[in-house]
């Protein structure tokens, strides 16, 4: 070597002396990381091939298609329900070690062990794991770094260590799966006047936004659902009169985003029953402790958010706990809610590890839920996983099948979902709705307070199920319409009234917003050319734009009430909250294909949230201003 | 002797469990090192190497046995951190407006000024495409050739880069000797 060659000897020394030394613990969770990776790659090879089979057979059912993050089929979820998409996924937020000096470099590659006996390598994941440190619940652990406060997101964090498929290679994807769909077309009146839906509670689809967002991603299209983002924010509804469950309000404004269109808000305002009045709850915590929950935003998360939940708690409602995880376990006997000790002591106890029985844990949960049921009191199973149903009744369908069977008992199932990155959202959203339930997603003690304190009551206490919207457009007035949103919730014409297919349910409070826009027959901003040789005739009204029915059940009845309104055809001015709802349902268009929107962008979205901010108590359409600033700058427009 | 890191892959490729156990323990060693030389980071590299060890199930798929597994393994690693760094340039552009990113910046940029020092103020002036040449020709110790296959490039690209290398440390070099 000559010495020319100085530079490079001085830097080859170093890049080589340098070189950190394998940490046994990283290694050893990379390792146990990959065997799961391994095992769930099998399992959907497996899959794969099983769905590619039943397809050749002509009966294809559901099933989720492994690293393609589609569900094809509109039957795959249910016809009872409809079809959702929302992601629960994983991420992993982790402080990173510090740069330890190093010490010079023995040998790169480790001896070679020539065959490793399977589950040794766990094992050993397994007994490094368990001489960590335990994550304490408490609220700072949702935040990566202390010195930020409470306010920072885990997600906000620049040092993020994402821990699943963080996509060495172009071909790679994240493994969150979402439901396809596309956007709801535009309708002629005069063709198909008639559009039905169910209801959506569920705004996980806005939290998962989110943590994407803060993460520096532009959200998967299919993991946008307008619907979620829309509702949920809090509007200002009148609360309902008589005995009614629920206040409808109708509005309709000027589009924001087209001149020759309105907007139709249909507005549903769920009643608040008194806190003395409610009924008492018998609860089911089922906890999954699976490997993939470690970590201070799942597990650690988790517990917060439990134990904010037994804040809300009154002292004769009864609280199980039944942790599922290779094995499925009762941690906790129904224990009162006033033994909040016991209750405490058994969350903090709790630990990850271990692959996931889920579908032991589910029967096992229901079956302490029948045995708690008492006179009068609402059995809740509250699900909280990251979404990896790995082991036992591993097929999907007969998940579903086994939620929908229990749902009849009466128990209600609420899904919460934690982390990012890892997998079965779809699935998890299934299971709420066939189980009569909402899916939350939870990426911060924030949304927890959110979904658990402030909103506790419309996760607790159903008022009305199975509920139902149909809108008959007048042709006479209205030449054509587009719902924006519930695309995974639409229902056949003919479901409205049969009894027997399942909707939407609607909690203590809880509040629906949907949005039509409408182009007025004449209206320059048409997009179809009326037809020559067929005019509409129409019996309505000229100034009425529609009929809206609603059907719901009260709880616990089988036969469906109906509640009917006119959709009047006058503009009025756009109150604050409708103002706000148009720039959320805007804001939902453009981040998914946004075709219907013309040139109109992300500068007058934030031109009409900022003008519609309102009082804004809980900070969230703020938070919301924020996050379409930051949607603009990842996308550039 | 020693069962061979293609005969592992192709068996981990076809379901065999404890030969994808053993194909990982091996070169998670070698994934950490060349993630630290391309990255400079203990943290980053550790990540980069756990995201691989995740990824390589489904990646086994797409190895051809033809081409030796180290190259190929290499090849992974070398665009997992150019994916990652990616990723962190879009991370970077989504922080205007977030308060707390700009604080956790901030703490990052302490950090590295603590462990700075002629290797990481060296490393730091080249460019990506000089910095990961010269993290397989010099950290790796691969030829030319070698570093040539895994980046796709020709020999002579690979040549160019490292006398371009050569001639940016000499000025860094001169700098210091000047201050």
């Amino acid at each position: 070597m000559s010495g020319e060659e100085r530079e490079f000897d001085q830097l080859r020394a170093a890049l080589q002396a340098r070189a950190p030394e394998v940490d046994a613990q990283s290694k050893a969770r990379a390792l146990r990381l990959a065997m799961e990776s391994f095992d769930a790659h099998q399992e959907q090879e497996a899959q794969q091939r099983s769905i590619r089979d039943r397809r050749k057979g002509g009966a294809f059912l559901a099933g989720v298609t492994a690293m393609v993050d589609r569900l094809t089929s509109r039957v795959a979820l249910g016809a009872t329900a409809s079809l959702a998409v929302l992601g629960i996924g994983a991420f992993v937020v982790m402080r990173p070690g510090p740069v330890e000096p190093q010490r010079p470099v023995e040998k790169l590659v480790e001896p070679a062990v020539a065959t490793l006996e399977s589950g040794s390598a766990s094992a050993e994941a397994d007994a490094a794991q368990s001489a960590g440190p335990v994550p304490q619940p408490q609220v700072e652990l949702a935040v990566p770094q202390g010195n930020l406060g409470p306010s920072a997101s885990p997600a906000a964090s620049a040092r993020m260590r994402s821990m699943v498929p963080a996509a060495p290679a172009p071909q790679m994807q994240a493994a969150d799966r979402f439901a396809a769909f596309d956007p709801n077309p535009l309708k002629i009146a005069a063709e198909d006047p008639v559009s039905t839906f169910s209801v959506d509670v569920d705004t996980a689809s806005w939290s998962w936004l989110r943590s994407s967002l803060r993460m520096g991603q532009l959200p998967d299209p299919h993991a946008v659902r307008i619907e979620e983002m829309v509702n949920y924010f809090p509007y200002s509804y009148a609360a309902p009169a008589g005995d009614l469950p629920f206040s409808t309000d109708i509005a309709v404004f000027e589009t924001p985003w087209n001149a020759g269109t309105q907007l139709v808000r249909i507005g549903l305002q769920g009643r608040m029953p008194e806190v003395e009045a409610r009924p008492s709850l018998n609860l089911v915590f089922l906890i999954d402790t699976s490997g993939s929950m470690q970590g201070p935003e799942r597990i650690g998360l988790l517990k917060t958010a439990f134990a904010m939940l037994l804040g809300t708690l009154r002292p004769e409602d009864k609280v199980a706990i039944v942790a599922y995880a290779g094995s499925a376990g009762e941690v906790l006997a129904p224990t009162a809610a006033s033994d909040r000790g016991a209750i405490t002591a058994a969350l903090d106890g709790l630990e990850a590890g271990g692959s996931t029985a889920g579908g032991a844990g589910l029967e096992l949960a229901y079956r302490i839920a029948g045995q708690m049921a008492g006179e009068g009191s609402v059995n809740r199973v509250v699900l909280a996983t990251d979404g990896d149903f790995n082991v036992g009744m591993s097929s999907h369908d007969a998940l579903k099948d086994f939620v929908s069977e229990r749902r009849k008992s009466g128990t209600y199932l609420s899904v919460l979902g934690f982390g990012r990155g890892n997998l079965d959202d779809a699935l998890m959203q299934a299971l709420a709705q066939n189980g009569n339930g909402q899916a939350a997603y939870i990426d911060s003690a924030e949304e927890a307070r959110k979904v658990l304190v402030d909103q506790a009551a419309g996760a607790l206490f159903p008022i009305a199920g199975d509920v139902k919207i149909q809108v008959e457009w007048n042709p006479a007035t209205v030449a054509e319409y587009r719902l924006i949103g519930y695309e995974t919730r639409s229902l056949a014409r003919e479901d409205f009234a049969n009894d027997k297919v399942d909707a939407g349910e609607i909690g203590a409070g809880h509040q629906v917003t949907a949005l039509y826009e409408i182009t007025p027959v004449g209206s320059a901003a048409r997009l179809t050319e009326p037809l020559r040789y067929a005019e509409p005739s129409a019996s309505g009204g000229a100034d009425e734009a529609g009929w809206l029915r609603l059907r719901y059940k009260r709880p616990g009845e089988a036969e469906s009430h109906l509640i009917e309104a006119p959709i009047p055809m006058a503009v009025s001015d756009a109150d604050t909250d409708a103002r706000f709802a148009a720039a959320i349902a805007g804001f939902g268009q453009l981040l998914g294909h946004g075709k219907y929107l013309g040139d109109w962008g992300y500068d007058q979205a934030l031109a009409l949230a900022e003008g519609a901010r309102g009082e804004d108590r809980f900070g969230y359409r703020a938070e919301a201003i924020s996050m379409m600033r930051t949607a603009q700058a990842i996308s550039g427009r | 002797m020693e069962t061979s890191d293609e005969e592992l892959a192709l068996a981990a490729a076809g379901g065999d469990r404890a030969a994808f156990g053993a194909l990982v323990e091996r070169h998670y060693g070698r994934m950490l090192a060349l993630g630290w030389r391309l990255t400079g980071s203990r943290a980053e590299a550790e990540d980069l190497a756990q995201d691989i060890c995740v990824a390589l199930p489904r990646k086994l798929g797409l190895w051809r046995a033809e081409a030796r597994f180290s190259t190929w393994l290499y090849r992974v690693i070398v665009n997992a951190a150019h994916d990652r760094r990616r990723r962190q340039a879009v991370r970077d552009r989504a922080a205007k407006g977030w308060g707390d990113w700009e604080i956790a910046r901030q703490d990052a940029m302490a950090e590295d000024r603590a462990a700075q020092d002629w290797l990481m103020a060296a490393m730091a002036q080249l460019p990506e495409d000089l910095r990961d040449t010269v993290a397989l020709v010099l950290g790796e110790e691969m030829t030319q050739g070698e570093a040539a296959l895994v980046l796709g490039l020709s020999e002579g690209t690979i040549a160019w880069r490292m006398s371009e290398v050569k001639k940016r440390l000499r000025r860094i070099a001169a700098e210091e000797a000047g201050q």
